[in-house]
């Protein structure tokens, strides 16, 4: 196993790397290779929970904690979205709009076209599509930046949307199917089984992972951040089924969002399409110089975040049972954003995760929904998360800046 | 044995260009210039600013086409259409920026564009095969004797001469014949330049022939086999390392004078 890793053959031709390393400056570059990073955003999410208990007792109940996870359902499936076009290195501020747009096409289709539940939503993910295809062809092959062009489809969608919804501005949508994401939840016996798969698929994987690595002759991960990696896992999944058992249960929406953030994950961090959006946000020249089809990987992810987008606006359909004029305006887009980056997506290009999003969107639910329940306006909510966003994109831009400085 | 035997290293040169001209408007930047550089051979190409050593790396790196003149490569005449097709036949240009993705680890650097996986599937299911590509990399890693820290974390965090490193193993990983190098140790420190040249004579040891483009002349004592030099776009004099001083290299850059074979090659 030892005999594959590079020899020293003569000590004049290596390099003598051996400086004394203190441990500060080994905690700061460890922090710096963003191994440690969910842990400050972790950190603070349970700090911000324990503040709102220790301020008004209702917020660590199952019940809130469930509403909480669906509230913070549309503005996490936004933020996926968002995640992919900032590895690029782009923005896309159409995401609210075509979310909205999305969701009143599943409200025409299903309300005043009668189509069933199932071809309305996969018709209304297709639209979602066309809508980035065509953004990002504007921004690959014409050359505009993304920053106008989405900014352009923002305003364009959103005037679609007040079209589609007609004089009434508002569609109910009363569909079993639509509906079931955010009012149906898995019953324990479900729910239990899905906590073991979800537990023996990272006992495979790391398992597989570290026979493949001994095979190829490589040093493995060691066992203790394995079985530790492990540990977390089923000591997280059993946390969140007690809780949600003790409510209703697990809402599909939470399951839909775990799928989809799984797959997303493995494409970011395993495939060769993940390896390349991160080479583009890394270095667009160098991805194009190494024979990468950059325009093909960046047309694609528009679609993708778009497509989510599209998503979200059915799931927005799904909570509130109908689309207003109302559906995915607001702060929905900037809230988006803001979960990407509290999450730790660099808005720089190159460096982020998809669960990253899910993780800010729930900084920014428990906020929200903490300060309603301590009574406080949406005034209020709205300039906590501003301040928050500032100092998570500070952090953001003062490791970066210390990065160049070295 | 006459004078210019001992200039050149026996058989037959693996690249070679005859008669290479280029002009950009009424500027003559490349005045029917011949080079050659031989396996395991390390030239050096020097010269003052507006010499033509950038211009004639541009039309070996297959990014200018010249206006005149022949390319042989191992004996085939060749065309260099594009960056691409130079790559194709082996030769691989690490320019000064590295085309390195920075926010990358050492491995998906050094495969980047060419991971290994599974090929008949679309990229976005066709996972990499990170074992195997990590040990390819530790083996091209360790037969030219580069030392890094960690191939598993991002390249930003490598040192200038590692990184360069990175930058040339990735062109001796992909197979290629010539690696021509465009000012390797112009931002480098003392300790990071000595690693770059120990890096460029492994490369002439595993047989690679080296272009080497520099205004360190330092540097181009140590590492080069021979030494060509431009002067307003024509080469004025080819000096044996081993036998030259740089008071001479640095008289020719300048006046073009002493022991110019001009004419003759």
């Amino acid at each position: 196993m030892r005999k594959l890793l590079p020899k020293v053959e003569d000590s004049a031709s290596h390099e003598v790397v051996s400086f004394p390393i203190s441990l500060w400056d080994k905690v700061l570059n460890r922090a710096r290779s963003g191994e440690w990073e969910p842990w400050p955003v972790v950190f603070g999410l349970i700090l911000t929970w324990l503040l709102f208990q220790s301020l008004n007792g209702n917020f660590l109940t199952p019940r809130n904690l469930s509403n909480l996870v669906l509230q913070s359902g549309v503005v996490g499936t936004l933020g996926i979205g968002v995640v992919l076009v900032l590895l690029l290195g782009e923005i896309d501020l159409s995401l609210g709009a075509v979310c909205g747009v999305c969701a009143s096409v599943l409200g025409v289709l299903i309300t005043n076209l009668h189509w069933p539940g199932i071809p309305a939503m996969l018709v209304t993910l297709v639209i979602g599509m066309l809508i980035g295809l065509l953004q990002g062809a504007v921004t690959v092959y014409i050359g505009v930046p993304s920053f106008i062009v989405t900014l352009g489809g923002f305003l364009a969608w959103a005037g679609v949307q007040l079209i589609l919804l007609g004089d009434a501005g508002e569609l109910v949508v009363l569909d079993p199917i639509v509906q079931s994401f955010a009012s149906s939840y898995l019953t324990v016996f479900a729910s239990i089984v899905l906590g073991i798969f979800i537990v023996a698929i990272v006992l495979v994987s790391l398992l597989v992972r570290r026979r493949s690595r001994r095979r190829a002759g490589l040093e493995p991960s060691s066992l203790s951040t394995s079985s530790l990696r492990l540990l977390g896992v089923i000591v997280g999944t059993g946390v969140a089924i007690i809780l949600f058992d003790a409510y209703f249960g697990i809402p599909y929406m939470v399951v839909l969002l775990l799928v989809v953030v799984a797959l997303l994950t493995w494409m970011t961090n395993r495939s060769v399409f993940g390896r390349y959006v991160f080479a583009i946000g890394g270095n667009a020249d160098a991805a194009r110089r190494a024979g990468i089809h950059v325009k093909t990987v960046r047309l694609a992810v528009f679609a993708l975040a778009s497509t989510l987008a599209a998503l979200g606006g059915i799931l927005s359909v799904s909570r509130e049972f109908a689309v207003s004029t109302g559906t995915g305006g607001g702060t929905l887009l900037l809230e988006a954003i803001a979960a990407a980056v509290i999450g730790g997506t660099s808005l720089f290009g190159g460096r982020g995760q998809i669960y990253q999003a899910l993780l800010g969107a729930l900084v920014i639910g428990s906020i929200e929904n903490g300060l309603y329940l301590l009574g406080q306006p949406a005034s209020t909510q709205n300039i906590a998360t501003g301040v928050i966003l500032v100092i998570a994109v500070s952090v953001d831009a003062l490791s970066r800046r210390r990065q160049q400085t070295n | 044995m006459n004078m210019y035997d001992s200039l050149f290293p026996q058989g037959q040169p693996r690249l070679a260009l005859r008669g290479m001209s280029k002009r950009f408007g009424a500027v003559t930047a490349l005045d029917r210039v011949d080079f050659e550089v031989y396996p395991g051979e390390v030239v050096a190409l020097v010269g003052d600013n507006g010499a033509g050593k950038s211009t004639l790396a541009k039309i070996i790196a297959g990014v200018y086409r010249a206006d005149s003149g022949a390319i042989t490569f191992e004996g085939r005449e060749v065309v260099f259409s594009s960056p691409e097709a130079a790559g194709a036949l082996g030769i691989a240009t690490v320019y000064q920026d590295l085309a390195l993705c920075d926010n990358l680890d050492v491995v998906a650097n050094l495969f980047l564009g060419r991971e290994l996986g599974p090929r008949r599937l679309p990229i976005a299911l066709r996972w990499t095969q990170e074992d195997d590509m990590e040990r390819r990399a530790r083996e091209v890693l360790s037969s030219l004797s580069v030392r890094l820290p960690s191939l598993r974390r991002p390249v930003k965090q490598l040192s200038g001469g590692q990184r360069q490193s990175v930058a040339v193993s990735r062109a001796v990983l992909w197979g290629s014949k010539v690696v021509l190098l465009d000012e390797p140790t112009a931002a480098l420190g003392v300790e990071q330049t000595a690693m770059v040249q120990r890096l460029i004579m492994r490369l002439r040891a595993t047989g690679l022939s080296v272009v080497l483009i520099s205004h360190n002349l330092t540097d181009v004592f140590q590492v080069a086999d021979r030494i060509v030099v431009l002067r307003l776009g024509r080469r004025v004099a080819t000096f044996t390392a081993s036998q030259a001083t740089p008071d001479q290299v640095v008289a020719a850059i300048t006046s073009g004078g002493i022991e110019s074979v001009e004419g003759i090659l």
